[in-house]
């Protein structure tokens, strides 16, 4: 088995959000991410994906909980470690729009970070932006332009460009591709499985389109209101979701055969998804769970590896229950 | 088709703006029948919305124009309506779902003001009586504690809710069309699948017909009867679900069903994007607005606008490999 990356452990982050409540965004979760794999992350929108990439990557202090990086908890470095964890770690985020500086040329966006890592300098860092625009199927004549004379699946390869130009290790991509039409996003999603093959690069891929997330990632986590529910290889979650929730998630999904539609029974929920200043005790889910029963009030489920790499946190699986 | 509903004919809207005139649709014709759904699926900015607001009749005038073309319900043509009766054929006859809830909500009304407000114009009934319609409705369209909800302002509603809401809004007084533009897209999955059950049970229950605008070939493949593709302000190719999955003719078609995984499919097949950006409406091309991006592309397509080929009785597409004198690559 591959090493691991990166080790989160009992992570939560809470945010204060006036009048003394606490809205739990992340709320005690765990999980390893192994080096050269794409781990997706999926759930439905509110429940803490981007919350947990930023805390991992210390946009966020973490409220309690740890994050390891190749073993060094990155809430605890300091000094010149510091800028190395700074380069090695990278994020993309989910709006292509908002995330490059309109004033600045697609030059400085991409060589901003070398810059201040001093990595290239002078003529190195041309080449070195003419290289990545290449690498992201862009063209040197971008160098001079500015983002706003470029399409939305422009601007992201520009957003990947910066990330790759530091030689990242890990990349967290926040719904890269949400924000495109589905005749650009197979492209963006096509670079960055040929950018993790060529460059080993590992990924934490946070989306909510499953089917987009079952393509790319070796392994799925399924959050709901902050919590992990379940997290395994993808082929296993999709063949065998063991979460009331998981299996309600991927039963949502449509599939794009209307014959498969015609047949296919579904589980739909009722309900919405509560809210996580004041979310349900026991398992956040138990609201809107087809299975619930008396204990899901009374108690959080455990995080247990039920199977061989197949994590679930839901009572029906826990030894006293069954 | 039995009695045609809606027929849109050779329609042509543009906008004139700064930089020029937009193209925003050109020459787009359909029909619907009484009880069917038609989904308008395309990228953004292909003129879906657009389209929609024409058979309304919400263009902005200026900057928006319809060039030509003709919308025609029930035979009536709409644009010899005066504006007093073509309110009434909004919400009467046809209702109509936005892109975004939260700007067709009024914010500073309750939710039952806003659900009465239009029947009351267009019939004589009572406020009780609105109130026990608009009661019925919320119920139909899952809203527990109706009476309650009544009273209550659209921000006291989720995301999910507020859509239920628009869906109640659009049915009240009944109407034989219903018009949903991207009913799902601002909503998480399991919320989407809820709304696409409750369009089919209130289909079945009062014989609507929907025009449903969406980018999800899933939510299509589960709710349409007929598709219409749309690229560039054209219809490309329709057809009904059917042979739009499985025969589907039109290279931008074919390229949308590879784009796209499946949740089911094979991880290690790769997906075949559709390269290059769509063409700018200012200043279309003049032969098939899809050349630039098509992998088939002949010298002809740059030069010449292909005529629309007849597949089958309801099956239809405009591009040149139809043409007898070509070999079709695929
Ligand atoms: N800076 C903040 N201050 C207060 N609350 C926050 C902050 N950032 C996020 N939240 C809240 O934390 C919860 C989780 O938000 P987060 O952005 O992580 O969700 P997400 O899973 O990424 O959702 P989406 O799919 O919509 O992007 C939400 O309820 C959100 O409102
Ligand atoms: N009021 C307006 N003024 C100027 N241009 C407009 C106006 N409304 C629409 N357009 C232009 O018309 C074209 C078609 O727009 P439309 O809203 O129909 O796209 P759409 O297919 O609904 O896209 P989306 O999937 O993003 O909603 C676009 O180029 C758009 O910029
Ligand atoms: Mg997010
Ligand atoms: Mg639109």
């Amino acid at each position: 088995m591959a090493k691991k990356l990166v080790e989160v452990r009992n992570l939560k982050k809470h945010f204060e959000v006036g009048k003394g409540k606490i809205l739990k965004a992340v709320n005690d979760i765990s999980f390893d991410v192994y080096e050269g794999e794409t781990l997706g992350l999926v759930g439905e929108s509110g429940c803490g994906k981007s919350t947990t990439g930023k805390t991992i990557i210390r946009l966020y202090r973490a409220t309690s909980g740890e994050v390891r990086f190749h073993g060094d908890d990155v809430h605890q470095i300091s000094g010149k470690n510091m800028k190395d964890f700074n380069r090695k770690m990278q994020m993309i985020f989910q709006d292509p729009y908002a995330s490059l500086n309109p004033r600045m040329k697609v030059e400085d966006i991409i060589a901003e970070g070398m810059d201040i890592h001093g990595l290239f300098k002078g003529k190195e860092r041309q080449r070195r932006v003419f290289e990545l625009l290449e690498t992201v199927g862009l063209n040197k004549e971008h160098a001079s332009r500015f983002p706003h004379e470029f399409s939305g699946g422009q601007r992201q390869r520009i957003g990947i460009a910066r990330a790759l130009a530091v030689n990242p290790e890990f990349i967290i991509a926040d719904e890269p591709i949400s924000a495109l039409d589905v005749s650009i996003q197979a492209q963006v999603v096509n670079l960055l499985k040929d950018l993790q093959k060529k460059h080993g690069l590992t990924y934490l891929f946070i989306a909510h389109d499953l089917s987009m997330v079952k393509h790319i990632s070796d392994r799925i986590g399924v959050m709901y209101l902050g919590a992990m529910m379940e997290l395994a290889e993808s082929e296993d979650l999709y063949d065998e979701p063991l979460h009331p929730y998981t299996k309600a998630l991927l039963s949502s999904i449509p599939l794009p055969d209307p014959e498969v539609e015609e047949t296919r029974q579904r589980t739909i929920l009722t309900g919405d998804v509560p809210s996580p200043i004041d979310p349900p005790s026991g398992c956040p889910f138990r609201t809107r769970c087809p299975e619930a029963m008396d204990v899901c009030a009374e108690k959080k489920p455990q995080w247990l590896e039920v199977r061989p790499k197949h994590y679930v946190a839901c009572h029906l699986f826990e030894p006293e229950s069954q | 088709m039995s009695g045609t509903l809606l027929e849109i004919n050779d329609l042509a809207v543009s906008f004139s703006t700064q930089g020029g005139e937009v193209q925003a649709v050109r020459g787009v014709s359909f029909a619907v029948g009484p009880g069917e759904t038609v989904a308008i699926v395309g990228e953004s900015g292909c003129g879906k919305s657009v389209t929609a607001q024409s058979i309304m009749r919400l263009i902005p005038e200026p900057p928006g124009r319809i060039k030509h073309g003709s919308i025609h319900l029930h035979g009536k043509d709409l644009a010899s309506l005066t504006e007093k009766q073509m309110r009434n054929v909004r919400g009467k006859q046809i209702g109509m779902i936005f892109q975004d809830p939260m700007t067709s909500l009024n914010p500073t009304l309750t939710v039952g003001d806003q659900l009465t407000e239009g029947i009351l114009t267009h019939e004589k009934m009572s406020q009780r009586e609105a109130n026990k319609e608009a009661i019925e409705l919320l119920h139909l369209v899952g809203i527990a504690n109706p009476d309650e909800r009544l009273k209550q302002y659209p921000h006291q509603f989720s995301g999910g809710m507020r859509q239920r809401l628009m869906i109640a809004m659009a049915l009240m007084c009944k109407p034989e069309l219903l018009i949903a533009d991207e009913p799902t897209t601002a909503l998480d999955v399991t919320i989407q699948a809820q709304i696409i059950d409750l369009f089919k049970e209130i289909q079945e229950k009062t014989g609507v017909a929907i025009i449903i605008i969406t980018h999800d070939l899933g939510v299509v493949a589960q709710i349409a009867d007929r598709i219409n593709v749309m690229y560039a302000g054209e219809i490309v190719e329709y057809g009904t679900v059917k042979e739009i999955f499985y025969q589907p003719e039109h290279p931008y078609t074919r390229g949308l069903l590879t784009s796209v995984p499946r949740l089911d499919g094979d991880r290690s097949q790769p997906l075949i994007p559709i390269v290059g950006t769509p063409p700018d409406l200012f200043a279309p091309p003049v032969g098939c607005a899809f050349t630039s991006r098509c992998k088939y592309a002949m010298k002809v397509c740059q030069a010449h606008d292909p005529e629309v080929t007849e597949l089958s009785e309801q099956h239809y597409t405009k591009c040149w490999l139809q043409d007898d004198r070509v070999e079709k690559p695929y």
